[in-house]
């Protein structure tokens, strides 16, 4: 590759104790990539996720930002440079939904009518209506809660979102409807996201890139496609061979046979 | 009725300054405490456990207990710390304060969503935004939840800073029971439960806008506390009068005689600042102390409880050596003797005393086996009673011991002939009682006697203020100024009682 890459994870360590959550993992991310990182309960992806913004600090090895060491940089400052979505959404209860958005802007001391433009304009973004900006977090459905927890993410323009299991407490419908909008989203506004998923057919479906992870290892980095067609060992197979199944037995019922 | 009322302003002032000054000091102590603790899961239960020790102990014995420690502390720091009056108060007061607000204070932190953390590390706040912008408006409601409680309690609490002479709403509650005044009890005890209800109706304001989002609760509730709190602070006009401290134990006696030197002091151009309802050991220390500038003590409890002397000299002798003794020892000078005694007596109704003869407790001794005594539960196991009893041989028929009010009831109604008295209580002159001469000296002497602190011991502006009260007082006019006060009907205040001696 010609262009350094965005995010470069170097030799990455964690313990738990005697158990390692990562174990040696190395991986680069070039800008505008969609990676997902999939892997089954326990394998470390959360971890190596919560590496990259320094939630959670390694024991071991090294990561760069834009050629910058993480380690470097203070943690609030760092963070405020990366989006970050999680499951638990974790929306302020006392802030509304404008407030909650452009919290990371109100950190720097953008001023308030700076903080309302931005606000209205991320919750177009998101596709909420503009009166969604007075209301309270517990006034909100889950999904519109997560559309809420992506606006704020991306409020201060982040070049790299980092999204934990983002969609995982959603119902399938709106799942699959907020999955496919981040998606063009991140096309749209040329942002590089890692995703943690254990969906794996989430993560096929997109995706630029899908890195498998297991017991602390990556045992799989490659595209969809060529992860589906290429030759793994047995415990992979059985990852890929759920979204794969299940397809199958879905087309043969559509067919009646 | 308006005598209470007249205090009442000032009272409440210093109630508002103490209890504001301990409520806030907890408040700043307790939150960070509260803070740290959530963060240190093995320090908290060692913490709250500490802090509710503390609450078990009562808040008298609590106030109290730093009387000792604070002379301690000043004497091994060398530092003049005052052991009386505010200082005292404000600890017991904020440390009693501190178990509501640290509890409540982990409680609010440890109620926090995880989610909501997670999202604020991950937003990039910095560790005081995180606390200004999320934890502390979250848990603002179970904090100032602990803040209430800590407030009602600790403006309760205060009443009893009177004991260690901080003046507080408390004085009119303390000397009111003791002067049987209900009217002065009741105006303290509502002027402090308005206090408190005031206090927590600003404070749940306060809550209730935090919880509602309404900005304008939370002003008008921390403005008009913080109005409160300045008001008080701002002292009336002190003008440049030296300002003498008046100490008091807890009887109608002393709060007469302490209004009298007040009295005095006035009209020598001096402030006065009254500490009443003194232990009895807790205000000679004072006193030696210059936490108190004078007060009237007996120079009987001087003698055994001061020097811890046993024997039993004659008057002039014991208020000589005992002079000698204090003024050595401690540097306070007995000014002199007011005029009368407050000591143990043998005492009859004067009818009957003429009707046998008897005069002295010589003459008393040849009638007792035919006569009843009756005495307080205290006396038939001092060591008066020994003394008196061997010295006359005493052997009465009857012996019976009662609390102070049926033994009187006892030798007016004729069930007893001889009763055990303090020589100046006034219902010796409502009785028509006579107490018995005492020629052999078994009673040991109890003279009113005005003690000045090391500072004041020398200073000619200021004794001459007091000098004329000396032997100025004698023991009728004493009991008849006692009557005025305790008396059930047509009850005078201290202050007017005291006007009354002084012949004004």
């Amino acid at each position: 590759m010609g262009v350094a890459p965005l995010v470069r994870l170097q030799g990455l360590v964690n313990r738990h104790g005697d158990q390692a959550a990562l174990d040696g993992v190395s991986l680069d991310v070039a800008a505008g990539a969609l990676v997902a990182l999939v892997g089954p309960s326990g394998s470390g992806k959360t971890t190596l996720l919560k590496t990259i913004n320094r939630l959670v600090e390694p024991d071991d090895g090294k990561i760069l930002l834009d050629g910058e060491d993480v380690q470097a940089i203070p943690p609030a400052a760092l963070r405020r440079r990366i989006g970050y979505v999680f499951q638990g959404i974790g929306l302020f209860p006392h802030m509304d939904v404008a407030e909650n958005i452009a919290i990371g802007l109100r950190l720097t001391g953008v001023p308030p009518a700076e903080r309302r433009a931005r606000a209205e304009e991320l919750l177009e973004l998101v596709a909420l209506p503009p009166g969604f900006a007075c209301r309270m977090p517990g006034a909100l459905s889950g999904g519109q809660a997560q559309r809420i927890g992506v606006a704020r993410a991306l409020a201060p323009r982040p070049a790299l979102m980092l999204m934990d299991e983002p969609f995982g407490a959603l119902d399938p419908v709106t799942r699959d409807e907020l999955g496919r909008a981040y998606r063009a989203l991140h096309d749209r506004l040329g942002l590089t996201t890692i995703m943690v998923t254990h969906d794996m057919s989430e993560a096929l479906l997109l995706a630029d890139r899908v890195v498998v992870l297991i017991a602390g290892r990556i045992r799989a980095d490659a595209p969809p496609a060529a992860l589906l067609r290429g030759e793994v060992e047995p415990d992979l197979r059985a990852l890929l061979d759920v979204p794969r199944r299940q397809a199958e037995r879905l087309a043969a019922l559509e067919r009646g046979t | 009725m308006n005598e209470a009322v007249t205090a009442l302003p000032e009272l409440l002032r210093a109630h508002i300054v103490l209890s504001g000054t301990a409520i806030a000091i907890a408040i700043l102590i307790g939150l960070p405490l509260a803070l740290w603790a959530a963060g240190h899961r093995r320090a908290r239960i060692p913490l709250l456990a500490l802090v509710g020790l503390v609450q078990t102990i009562p808040a008298l014995a609590l106030l109290a207990l730093f009387y000792p420690l604070l002379l301690l502390t000043g004497a091994a720091l060398h530092l003049a710390l005052p052991a009386l009056g505010f200082l005292p108060a404000l600890i017991a007061l904020a440390l009693y304060a501190l178990l509501p607000i640290v509890r409540n204070g982990v409680a609010a932190r440890e109620g926090l969503d995880p989610g909501v953390l997670e999202a604020a590390d991950g937003v990039g706040m910095t560790r005081r935004q995180r606390l200004w912008l999320v934890e502390l408006p979250l848990g603002a409601p179970v904090l100032l939840a602990g803040i209430r409680t800590a407030a009602v309690w600790t403006i309760g609490a205060a009443t009893l800073a009177t004991t260690v002479g901080q003046p507080s709403l408390g004085n009119l509650i303390f000397s009111g029971l003791q002067t049987e005044n209900w009217v002065r009890v009741l105006v303290g005890c509502a002027a402090a439960a308005a206090l408190a209800l005031v206090t927590d109706g600003l404070l749940a304001l306060i809550e209730t806008g935090l919880a509602r989002r309404a900005p304008w609760r939370v002003r008008t509730g921390l403005g008009l506390l913080a109005a409160g709190l300045a008001l008080a602070l701002v002292q009336p006009g002190r003008g440049a009068a030296p300002t003498v401290v008046i100490g008091a134990k807890n009887f109608s006696e002393q709060y007469i005689l302490a209004a009298a030197m007040a009295d005095r002091l006035h009209a020598a151009g001096y402030r006065t600042e009254l500490r009443e309802d003194l232990g009895s050991a807790v205000a000679y220390r004072a006193v030696a102390a210059g936490d108190v500038d004078v007060y009237v003590d007996y120079s009987g409890t001087l003698w055994a409880n001061v020097l811890g002397r046993n024997d039993n000299p004659p008057a002039a002798q014991l208020r000589a050596e005992l002079s000698d003794a204090l003024a050595k020892r401690d540097g306070v000078r007995v000014l002199g003797p007011l005029g009368f005694e407050n000591a143990y007596a043998l005492a009859m109704r004067r009818s009957r005393a003429q009707a046998l003869g008897i005069s002295s407790i010589a003459d008393l001794a040849r009638a007792a086996p035919r006569l009843r005594l009756a005495s307080d539960i205290e006396f038939l196991s001092r060591p008066e009673w020994r003394s008196v009893r061997g010295a006359y041989g005493l052997s009465f028929a009857a012996q019976n011991s009662y609390s102070p009010t049926f033994m009187y009831r006892a030798i007016a109604d004729g069930s007893a002939d001889v009763l055990s008295a303090f020589s100046s209580d006034g219902r010796i002159a409502a009785l028509d009682l006579v107490t018995l001469s005492d020629p052999k000296h078994a009673l040991p002497s109890y003279e009113a006697v005005l003690l000045v602190s090391p500072r004041r011991a020398r200073d000619e502006r200021f004794l001459p203020a007091l000098r004329p009260l000396l032997g100025a007082i004698p023991i009728e006019r004493m009991r008849q100024a006692n009557l005025m006060v305790d008396r059930d009907t047509d009850k005078r205040s201290p202050q007017e009682a005291a006007r009354w001696l002084l012949g004004k």
